[in-house]
């Protein structure tokens, strides 16, 4: 809409017309103070904070409904204005209980800040304030009535933002209270948006609530480790007795690509890196065939020596390695290089969630046909065919809602069953079960509404998981490709699991393809890799086949719980000499050699990739005693089969002037800032080989696509990315084989085996299994 | 599912019909709510949680929405009340003309507090806003049936009238 | 059976035929009914909206708003359905005036409904009953079922080829559904909150559609306004508050009731000639002019005072609902301030803070300050509560609750002192019970 211009305190503003003078003031700077207002929801001008006077107009106005027009004239600090505020905080804080000493939102209070603001020094209320007890929902929510100002974000929040409707408001009046679904309890996807919209502590955390204040933990911006969604979390990080212990975790820095949102796993499932369980020291198999606990020293001793043996005496084929969909893109990376230049193998891979390497095939030679998280948020229209977003791509399906809510986009969705986002489809196809290798060829055929409505979609972003593997992966996409005469209009996602499975596949955790799917049989690829094999090596499955058989020396497993998900009888792995790089005594490690116990996403620092192909940044927020980043076993590995780790990792190449942190601020905010400094000057200190970022210049270098925009990278921006295959060169028999994919399929409250280590997450699990068994009681 | 309470109908087949009706003839389903909610309960007695599954199911709308609803509505109840519940208006125009002292006598002729109901469960009785009669204050309303013009000394004749309603019949409004 | 009342001074048009049987719609159709549809829909609608702009007639739901005025604002074009909607939720204390129009002459009601719909081009009309009002929705049920009969509702009315629909609808217990949006919240089955405005109902109403909504006693004036012509029913009232008003007198007067009298009608007048005087010949002490939210008026602001909309406002009070609720020399003004505000305070709906919390705390300060426990800085603190409300809430509910009290504080701050100074209340009524602290 055109400019208007219009003036506020004197100051001349211009914004698009209807623009909302609250939004229009505080872009320009001038604080309206606001309750109930929250961006992307719905107005309802009902605490009254917002009240400006406009000239000519005899109430005072609430400035979150006024919108603005060419030559209006408004007033937001007179005495009037100020008096109003006052008394609308006197009137709130007159029910309040003003339990701000022991209150969890105190000192981030919005009531708080704008009592300090704009509120009266004393009280004018002197009878008896409404009480009710605190209310428990969930393991997640807590309700305490008597701090809620009904502002009503909750209740919108869920409803509109969510679409669940599990909250609701009853009686009337100042009896008025905010009630869960099902009476008591609260039956939903528990994903704690309403206690972060929450302005005061009324909301509270079932995992938060009275452990701290805000003001005693350290904020760390980091990448959340379960789904392949990566959304940006800030981790609350109080220090202990044993490192750092994370307390909580929200999205206060809304700046990431999940905005205002977190499902139930980001926020709540944290607790699994304090799990009593995790392993805390390096355990080897003693003579007596059991695991005992050993130093690190001792432990990397036995392990390298053990592996050079074997390469040395057998060969690198003889060895097996197995890859992570939660490390670190360095790790991977580091893992693969390692795998091939020391152990001389090609015989690596993971367990595949979905068929990215089709992907990358089916857009070889493309360019900008990738779709960002971004690109979705934005898009004016989207076809999702199959999977179920709201359990498996939360954010996927936040994103989507919202943009449909919020732009009007036209959502199209194709599956073999309902899924809860039909609710927000423009149009929605039903395939009969096991069809979707066919629905390229009906939406070529163009004859169903359908087919018709999508091709007269000026732009179209295509979303797809692992329904789509190999040709037909590459069948859909070469519709889309064709699809309208703009080559402009079509992005493609691809949905895979986890954190960084898509990192995975990008690293080159492949026994056929080496990082950004370059085939290993590739001439010239990767040429200052010294010792690469030149033939593809064994995939998983043979690899166990082959352990099986007493054909594997060695298998290094590094955060994998193998034997569980292939359903491995662990008899099998008798004859091959273990190791595990793991946070747990999963199945694999009891059965493993050498066992090193490794640090979780939430204790290091790299980046990782998500599903859509956005790089972030992820930094250490936690610390446990005893544990060490994959990153730095590797190397250390690496060190103990008398390997130069410069050749590893090229540490101290490039940055000659260190800083190494005399000039940085005590606060985490401020050094990142420093970092990002000392990148553009080309200062940036890779003084050592456990410095993962210091592999991150070979990525670059190496991996295609992975040139990103390292300034806004290290900033803690999502930087997109996308595979580079070139034409006819990813190899197409392997990736059809199709026990080589197995779907995690996690629902919001399971996340592999790191789930089960969740106490949260399974009280939540067991909470809403209760509450459905109830549903079906009815 | 076996033959217990939850699968007994919920209404009379009377309102059911009456009901059928009632939502086909609003140009949106919803705006049926409030009256049935409010016939519901003049069949029922109260909105129990049967009532308003029922309701809801009808409606096309969760329980909780039903319940959001009904909370706001101060002559809906969730628990049951007397067969005859007595409202004695005290607002403004009654309060002059003694809309206090006919509350006070129907406490001590029922023996009964506000929001009390008798043990035989035949009187309830509650102070309520204005009723809409203000102009032949001070008024009453036993169910749906309006008093007015009373005196403290009429208590025991409304109460018998309610009591022995064959004697009675006709007499009401 | 309300009890009907009369005195010589009336001018009887809305309710001239209360008492007549006027429920049955043959005895309605012999006292002149459906006349005025016929002559609308020979007329056309641009006539009947000048009709009513010139007939003076101002809402009589309280605000006074013009009638012709408001049915103007409905755009003639409409992607969405335009509706009728009747206001029938009578809640103001003091107020009971529509009773007797549902009990007696619904059918003027539906006439006027009709009118309504003929003029701004819609089919369907809605008449929202107070749920209390059970028996007059049975009334009312009765006569739009006889209106159907006989052709006057329905596809194709009175033979014209047009198009009118009426349902009647049963609020449940909610005063606050009287505010225009609100009850369209309410007839949406929705909780009676009201709406944002802009847009104001007559653009965006009911199911998004433009609406009219008027008062029952608005509508009931149509159909005479027509038969007997706008200039003749302006000429009864005074300029700019055309015809009469449905007046109910009570409280402590001798006859009170329902009385029709002229725009303007002096009120010491209706107080003393038409209300019979003071109730035992004692003192006046105050008088509430338009149901329990306009603010009090003390004897001497009523020497002179016309009751229409202009007068009224200028004289510091509004004409509301036309509800004039007597107060004699006996009555203790907090306990009156307090069962005031307790009302509103039952009946906020809860949206927005400064009329939730506001009525909340005054009724809390008010009980207190009522049984005996009151503090000096009390007085002030209730004014600045009040004072604090005005204006800001987010629909007049908030505005209904302040305006009173400050009238009370400011007029009455003697009798509050003295709750300080002695008995908890001067005039406490032998054998009453005090109100306790909640
Ligand atoms: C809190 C509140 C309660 C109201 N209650 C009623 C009511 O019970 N009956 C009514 O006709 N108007 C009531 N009104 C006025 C309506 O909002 C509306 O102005 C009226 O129905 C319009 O009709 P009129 O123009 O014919 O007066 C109320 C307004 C407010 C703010
Ligand atoms: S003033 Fe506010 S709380 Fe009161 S009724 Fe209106 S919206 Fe509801
Ligand atoms: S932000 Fe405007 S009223 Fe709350």
């Amino acid at each position: 809409m055109a400019d208007v211009t219009f003036i506020v305190d004197g100051k001349k503003l211009t914004a698009p017309a209807g623009t909302l003078l609250i939004d229009a003031c505080r872009k320009a700077g001038i604080e309206i103070p606001a309750f109930c207002y929250y961006p992307g929801l719905s107005l309802q001008a009902a605490c009254r904070m917002c009240l400006v006077r406009q000239e000519k107009v005899p109430k005072l106005q609430t400035a979150c409904t006024t919108t603005v027009a060419e030559g209006q004239i408004f007033y937001t600090s007179t005495p009037e204005i100020e008096q109003a505020r006052k008394a609308m905080i006197e009137l709130l804080l007159g029910n309040h209980p003003l339990d701000c000493p022991v209150c969890d939102a105190g000192g981030e209070c919005e009531l708080q800040d704008m009592t300090f603001k704009y509120g009266a020094g004393e009280s004018r209320m002197v009878d008896v304030k409404r009480h009710r007890d605190e209310q428990q929902w969930s393991p997640a929510v807590f309700y305490d009535r008597p701090r809620c100002i009904l502002c009503y974000r909750c209740i919108r929040m869920c409803g509109e933002g969510m679409d669940v409707w599990a909250l609701g408001i009853h009686n009337r009046g100042a009896n008025s209270v905010i009630v869960p679904n099902d009476g008591h309890q609260l039956d939903c996807e528990q994903c704690g948006m309403c206690i972060d919209v929450c302005p005061v502590g009324a909301l509270t955390s079932g995992t938060y609530r009275y452990k701290t204040r805000p003001w005693e933990m350290s904020h760390v911006s980091t990448v959340c480790t379960h789904c392949g969604d990566g959304c940006k979390v800030t981790l609350g990080v109080r220090s202990t007795a044993e490192g750092a212990e994370i307390v909580r975790a929200d999205n206060r820095d809304k700046s990431g690509i999940n905005g205002d949102f977190l499902c139930a796993k980001g926020r709540f499932s944290f607790d699994f890196v304090a799990s009593a369980d995790r392993l805390t020291e390096p355990l080897v198999r003693n003579a007596q065939g059991k695991l005992e606990p050993a130093t690190w020293e001792h432990a990397i001793r036995v392990a390298a020596r053990k592996l050079k043996e074997i390469r040395d005496a057998r060969g690198g084929s003889a060895i097996g390695v197995i890859g992570s969909n939660r490390t670190t893109n360095e790790e991977n990376y580091l893992l693969q290089k390692f795998a091939r230049t020391v152990l001389t193998t090609n015989n690596i891979d993971h367990a595949r969630s979905t068929d990215y390497a089709a992907f990358a095939r089916a857009l070889a030679g493309t360019e900008g046909k990738t779709a960002s998280l971004r690109d979705i948020a934005a898009a004016s229209a989207i076809l999702l065919v199959g999977g179920n977003p709201t359990e498996e791509h939360p954010l996927l399906a936040w994103l989507l809602r919202t943009n449909v809510r919020l732009n009007r986009a036209k959502l199209y969705v194709a599956n073999s069953q309902p899924i809860k986002l039909d609710r927000q489809a423009k149009a929605t196809q039903r395939l009969p079960v096991g069809s979707y290798k066919d629905l390229a060829a009906f939406l070529v055929q163009g004859e169903s509404d359908f087919s018709k409505a999508l091709a007269a979609e000026e732009s179209l972003v295509v979303i797809f998981g692992e329904e789509f593997r190999g040709d037909a992966a590459e069948n859909l996409v070469a519709w889309g490709l064709k699809r309208g005469p703009n080559p402009d209009s079509v992005r493609f996602a691809y949905l895979g699991d986890y954190a960084n499975s898509r990192g995975a596949a990008d690293m080159g955790l492949f026994p056929d393809l080496l990082p950004g799917y370059v085939p290993v049989t590739a001439p010239g690829a990767f040429a200052e890799y010294a010792n690469l094999p030149a033939t593809p090596g064994k995939s998983m499955p043979q690899m166990l086949e082959a352990a099986a058989k007493g054909e594997l020396g060695a298998l290094l497993v590094v955060g994998a719980d193998t034997v569980s998900r292939s359903s491995l009888d662990s008899a099998a792995l008798k004859n091959t000499f273990v190791v595990v790089q793991d946070l747990f005594l999963t199945e694999t490690a009891a059965v493993a050699d050498v066992v090193l116990p490794a640090a979780s996403l939430y204790e290091k620092s790299g980046t990782v990739t998500n599903t859509y192909g956005d790089i972030q940044m992820v930094r250490k927020a936690a610390d446990r005693a005893g544990v060490k980043p994959d990153f730095e076993i590797l190397v250390r590995l690496a060190g103990a089969m008398g390997v130069d780790v410069a050749t590893l990792v090229p540490f101290s190449k490039r940055g000659t002037t260190g800083d190494l942190g005399q000039s940085r601020g005590a606060q985490a905010g401020e050094a990142d800032r420093h970092a990002v400094w000392l990148e553009a000057n080309g200062l940036e200190p890779k003084l050592s080989p456990f410095d993962p970022l210091a592999v991150f210049d070979e990525i670059a270098r190496l991996v295609p696509g992975y040139t990103v925009d390292r300034i806004n990278l290290f900033a803690g921006n999502d930087v997109h990315t996308e595979p580079r295959a070139t034409p006819g060169f990813v190899p197409v028999g392997a990736i059809q084989s199709p026990s080589l994919v197995v779907p995690a399929h996690d629902t919001l409250f399971t996340s592999g085996t790191l789930g089960c280590y969740s106490t949260t997450l399974r009280q939540l699990e067991e909470h809403q299994s209760k509450e459905l068994a109830k549903a079906a009681a009815d | 599912m076996s033959a217990n309470s939850e699968t007994l109908p919920v209404f009379s087949s009377a309102l059911a019909t009456r009901f059928d009706a009632l939502v086909e003839k609003y140009p949106v389903k919803r705006s049926a709510l409030v009256p049935m909610l409010l016939y519901a309960q003049d069949e029922v007695g109260y909105l129990s949680d049967a009532v308003i599954a029922e309701v809801a199911r009808r409606i096309g709308i969760t329980e909780l929405e039903v319940r959001n609803v009904a909370t706001y509505y101060s002559m809906l109840r969730f628990k049951p009340a007397g067969k005859f519940n007595i409202q004695v208006c005290t607002n403004i125009a009654c309060m002059l003309r003694g809309g206090y002292e006919i509350y006070e006598r129907f406490q001590q002729e029922l023996g009964i507090g506000p929001k009390g109901v008798t043990p035989d469960g035949l009187f309830s009785l509650e102070e309520v806003e204005c009723i809409g009669a203000c102009c032949w204050a001070p008024a009453i309303q036993v169910n749906y049936d309006f008093h007015d013009e009373l005196d403290p000394d009429l208590v025991p004749g409304i109460l018998d009238q309610y009591r022995n309603p064959i004697q009675n019949k006709g007499k009401n409004a | 059976m309300p009890r009907l009342v009369s005195h010589p001074d009336e001018v009887k048009i809305v309710s001239s035929r209360f008492g007549k049987g006027a429920a049955n719609i043959d005895r309605y159709l012999e006292l002149g009914g459906y006349e005025a549809v016929r002559k609308c829909l020979a007329q056309g609608p641009e006539w009947i909206i000048e009709e009513m702009k010139a007939s003076g007639l101002r809402g009589r739901g309280g605000a006074g708003f013009s009638t012709g005025m408001k049915w103007s604002f409905v755009p003639k074009q409409s992607a969405k359905p335009k509706y009728i909607l009747v206001n029938g939720d009578e809640s103001e204390p003091g107020t009971c005036k529509d009773h007797l129009i549902f009990l007696h002459d619904p059918h003027s009601i539906i006439e006027g409904a009709i009118i309504a719909g003929l003029a701004v081009g819609a089919k369907m009309g809605f008449i929202y009953l107070r749920g209390e009002y059970r028996y007059l929705i049975e009334i009312m049920e009765r006569a739009v079922a006889d209106a159907y009969e006989r052709g006057f509702l329905g596809k194709n009315i009175f033979g014209s080829g047009n198009e009118f629909q009426v349902i009647t609808q049963t609020g449940a217990g909610a005063y606050e559904v009287g505010e225009e949006s609100a009850l369209m919240e309410s007839l949406e089955g929705k909780r009676g909150v009201p709406r944002i405005r802009p847009p104001f109902p007559a653009v965006v109403g009911l199911y998004g559609g433009p609406t009219v909504i008027n008062n029952a006693e608005t509508m009931a004036n149509v159909p005479h306004i027509i038969r007997m012509g706008a200039a003749a029913y302006a000429a009864v009232g005074t300029p700019r508050n055309g015809g009469t008003r449905l007046f109910g007198i009570s409280g402590h007067v001798e006859r009170p009731g329902v009385y029709e009298l002229p725009m303007g009608y002096n009120l010491k007048k209706m107080i003393y000639e038409v209300g019979g005087g003071v109730r035992g010949g004692r003192k006046l002490k105050a008088v509430v002019p338009g149901g329990s939210s306009t603010p009090v008026l003390l004897p001497e602001e009523i020497e002179n005072l016309g009751m229409d909309f202009d007068q009224v406002g200028k004289a510091g009070s509004m004409l509301g609902s036309g509800g004039v609720v007597v107060i004699d020399d006996r009555t203790c003004m907090v306990e009156f301030a307090l069962r005031t505000i307790s009302f509103y305070q039952h009946e906020s709906c809860g949206w927005c803070i400064p009329c939730r919390e506001g009525t909340d705390w005054l009724k809390k300060s008010l009980t207190r300050f009522h049984a005996g426990f009151g503090t000096a800085s009390d007085i002030d603190n209730i004014q600045y509560l009040a004072e604090n409300m005005l204006g800001r809430t987010f629909c007049p509910l908030g505005d209904a609750a302040a305006m009173p009290t400050l009238g009370f504080v400011k007029k009455f701050r003697q009798e509050f002192e003295d709750h300080l100074n002695g008995k908890p209340c001067p005039y406490a009524r032998e054998g009453v019970p005090q109100l306790t602290v909640v």
